[in-house]
């Protein structure tokens, strides 16, 4: 089949997008697949249904009398629970202003082999109403 | 009694919005030309109601009257008067009847300015928009009335704006914004009723391009003004989040920004005219999703107070109709759109599309990422979050070849030129970037890491090929007069360069540390000494709590004293980090409190940032540039340009 020019050039148009198309979506799909976070309620960390050394976040209320400070560095030790079970956390760095005892945070971090969730990042509500939708 | 009133106005406002939308649309078709003639009478009829109503709301606020639900969740007797007026838009009730005020705005703007266009025509426009005000209105009065009142136990005090807000940045930011989500609507309401008439030609593309640069100025300020606040306000010192409100303001820029530049080629070329009217549809549907996305509750985050069900219920709603009607009139009347003329392969019609194949495909990817968590939360397939990894993953190599064609389509020909004419004009650019990247790091610092190197070449092209195509003119034209054509081009292109300059070097050299110090404890970052002298107490209008005062050394001089704050705000007992910033065109120095651990000992946050400010001067250049291009007028000169 013979080609005339415009019908080449608009052949070699929907080529060039079908290809920044399909690059497009194999770097999103990759990325995707490498920065998803799961999410976790205490319950399901203390079961073992999360995995390990891999990036999640966990939802819950920071217990009652459980944040345990280090004397010379900015390491804090909280425990993060739901109504059943409880999971601990250690952190090193500033909690957000919000951040209290018996109040909802989500953790980012990864679960060690210990069972302590290694937090990247505390997250604490913003206002409120607000609650994580996992504790309803 | 007020706010009985402005309730009762916003009704009418309803009532002549949709009056508006069908009177004159249905005129249109008749030939009757009272009807025609009745769309601008009912356009300032419905602005007018409108504005009552937000001056009972305003007084509402002044008075402190609140017996008004809505005054006594987001006011307090002691909130400082700036913050009151703020307050209107404070939170959900209150920004839908901005949303509304401002698209009534717009609608009076285009009845004002618009005086070329026929009369039909133009009626056709404002009862689109007049559609749009009517659906908002019905929104406004069945699920989200500012001035339901608290009967008959009035509070005695209100609970207070919520003080992350308490900035003066919130209160000019919100405005901005909407300014630039609802500006699409008048590019919506054009391209809709092209696809009535049938045709898009130059002439009505050269209508809708000021109204596309205006609402894209806009929307460029108000995320430049948002990203400000979150650095200012957040106290972690971050610039974008990639947070999905963020992105909600994002995702119609980049169409937009898609959108202006096929304009061009609609207008000069006569070409891309249905993919045009496409991305002005695309655009609009973006911003009525942000709308969706911040108003609905479906997110949790500073943005989205409202989590009443039947608000989002209702939007999505709207949003489908909208969308869906807009689509589909799409299919039907677009396949008749055509352009005709011709364009090689090797010219700036290339180079445009490309343009808009990567903003579309970037914002694609940005789409997915935004709304892949809430589509598997709704469908009951597990909770996820994507986070900043993702974003940066896939922006960064989408925006390389996005910036390396902005250095090469400007200098480009429109039709067609040949690879020897292409070259001759770039590579006295191409060389002094390289040369001017390699001075600039090597020269200051002695290193060139690689994706620093990358970042500064990027924007030095951008710089130096825009500047050439400004020498190229003054040479063969000799005169000046010219340049007011290309100067908007110039100044937000230099504007990106600028932004990528500022975003580069704050990511790579800025220093950032979270340290515990006592009182009188010194930190060095790079050349700065900083020194935590004292902590006092703090008494606010409607606030207490404490300053630390910090100064900052330099060889031994000091240079600065910072005063960081932590403050308690009384009405709800929240507490919130001021900032202490020592702002400078190089660098800012950035210091937040985190919270006592003892007596005279405190978690702080001190942070060097290089080159932040750069940032938001390139979205301020991007702003002046779309002003530069909607105030240039000379419309016999453009011609000679051509």
């Amino acid at each position: 089949m013979k080609l005339n020019p415009i019908q080449r050039r608009r052949l070699l148009f929907i080529l060039l997008i079908i290809i920044a198309v399909a690059l497009a979506t194999a770097l999103a799909l990759y990325a995707l697949q490498q920065n998803i976070n799961l999410f976790y309620n205490s319950s399901q960390i203390a079961a073992g249904q999360a995995p390990l050394n891999h990036e999640l976040r966990l939802g819950g209320m920071v217990q009652a009398n459980s944040v345990k400070r280090m004397p010379h560095s900015l390491a804090v030790n909280f425990i993060v629970r739901d109504n059943a079970k409880s999971v601990r956390v250690s952190y090193v760095g500033i909690l957000p202003d919000l951040f209290r005892e018996g109040q909802a945070v989500v953790v980012e971090g990864k679960l060690t082999v210990q069972g302590v969730v290694q937090a990247d990042q505390v997250l604490a509500k913003h206002d409120e109403k607000y609650m994580p939708a996992i504790l309803k | 009694m007020l706010p009985e009133i402005g309730h009762f106005a916003l009704i009418l406002a309803f009532c002549f919005a949709l009056a508006q939308a069908i009177i004159p649309f249905v005129g249109s078709y008749r030939n009757a030309i009272f009807s025609i003639q009745l769309a601008k009478p009912l356009a300032h009829g419905q602005l007018l109601f409108i504005l009552i109503s937000i001056a009972c709301l305003l007084y509402a606020f002044m008075s402190n009257d609140f017996s008004v639900q809505y005054v006594a969740e987001n006011s307090n007797t002691d909130l400082p008067l700036p913050y009151k007026i703020a307050a209107l838009w404070g939170a959900h009730e209150g920004s839908i009847l901005l949303w509304i005020a401002i698209l009534s705005l717009w609608t009076n703007a285009v009845a004002f300015f618009s005086r070329a266009i026929p009369l039909v025509f133009l009626a056709r426009i404002l009862s689109l928009l007049g559609i749009l005000s009517a659906g908002f209105l019905l929104f406004l009065l069945t699920t989200s009335n500012p001035f339901v009142r608290f009967l008959p136990n009035i509070p005695a005090q209100g609970v207070d704006l919520n003080p992350l807000l308490q900035d003066p940045g919130l209160a000019i930011h919100p405005p901005m914004l909407y300014m630039g989500y609802v500006g699409f609507a008048v590019v919506f309401a054009f391209a809709v009723v092209a696809l009535l008439n049938g045709r898009l030609d130059a002439t009505w593309a050269r209508w809708m391009r000021p109204w596309t640069i205006a609402a894209w100025s806009f929307l460029t300020a108000g995320i430049t003004l948002g990203s400000w606040w979150a650095y200012r306000e957040l106290g972690w010192g971050g610039w974008w989040f990639w947070d999905p409100v963020e992105n909600a303001a994002f995702l119609p820029w980049l169409m937009g920004t898609a959108l202006m530049h096929s304009l061009i080629v609609a207008e000069k070329r006569s070409l891309f005219k249905s993919w045009t009217i496409l991305l002005a549809i695309a655009t609009f549907s973006l911003s009525l999703l942000g709308t969706f996305l911040v108003r609905s509750g479906v997110l949790i985050s500073v943005h989205a107070f409202a989590s009443d069900p039947s608000r989002g219920a209702f939007l999505l709603q709207f949003l489908v109709i909208v969308i869906g009607a807009a689509l589909l009139l799409y299919a039907v009347r677009a396949p008749g759109i055509r352009g005709g003329s011709y364009f090689s392969l090797l010219s700036r019609e290339t180079f445009l599309l490309i343009n808009n194949v990567l903003l579309v495909i970037i914002m694609a990817t940005i789409l997915l990422g935004t709304l892949y968590p809430l589509i598997l939360d709704a469908l009951n397939l597990g909770k996820i979050s994507v986070g900043p990894p993702y974003f940066n993953a896939v922006f960064i190599p989408l925006m390389i070849p996005l910036l390396v064609l902005m250095g090469i389509g400007p200098l480009s020909y429109w039709r067609e030129m040949t690879m020897l004419m292409l070259i001759k004009r770039l590579w006295l650019p191409f060389i002094g970037a390289i040369l001017l990247t390699v001075i600039l790091l090597y020269v200051s610092t002695g290193k060139l890491p690689g994706a620093v190197a990358m970042g500064i070449l990027l924007a030095t092209w951008i710089m130096v090929s825009t500047l050439q195509l400004l020498i190229d003119q003054l040479i063969k034209r000799k005169n000046i007069s010219f340049v007011r054509h290309i100067l908007g081009m110039f100044l937000a292109h230099l504007g990106v360069a600028v932004c990528v300059i500022g975003i580069t070097l704050t990511s790579y050299y800025k220093v950032e540390r979270d340290i515990k110090m006592s009182i009188g404890d010194t930190l060095p970052v790079g050349p700065y000494h900083f020194q935590f002298i004292s902590v006092n107490n703090l008494q606010g209008a409607n606030y207490q709590g404490v300053d630390a005062v910090f100064t900052v050394a330099k060889t031994n001089k000091i240079i600065s004293v910072l005063h960081a704050e932590k403050r308690i705000y009384t009405a709800q007992q929240t507490a919130l980090t001021e900032a202490a910033i020592d702002a400078g065109v190089f660098r800012d120095l950035y210091i937040a409190l985190g919270e006592p651990l003892s007596n005279n000992t405190w978690s702080v946050r001190i942070y060097y940032k290089p080159f932040v400010r750069w940032i938001w001067f390139g979205g301020i250049l991007m702003v002046l540039g779309g002003i530069a291009a909607i105030t240039n007028k000379n419309k016999s000169a453009v011609k000679k340009y051509e």
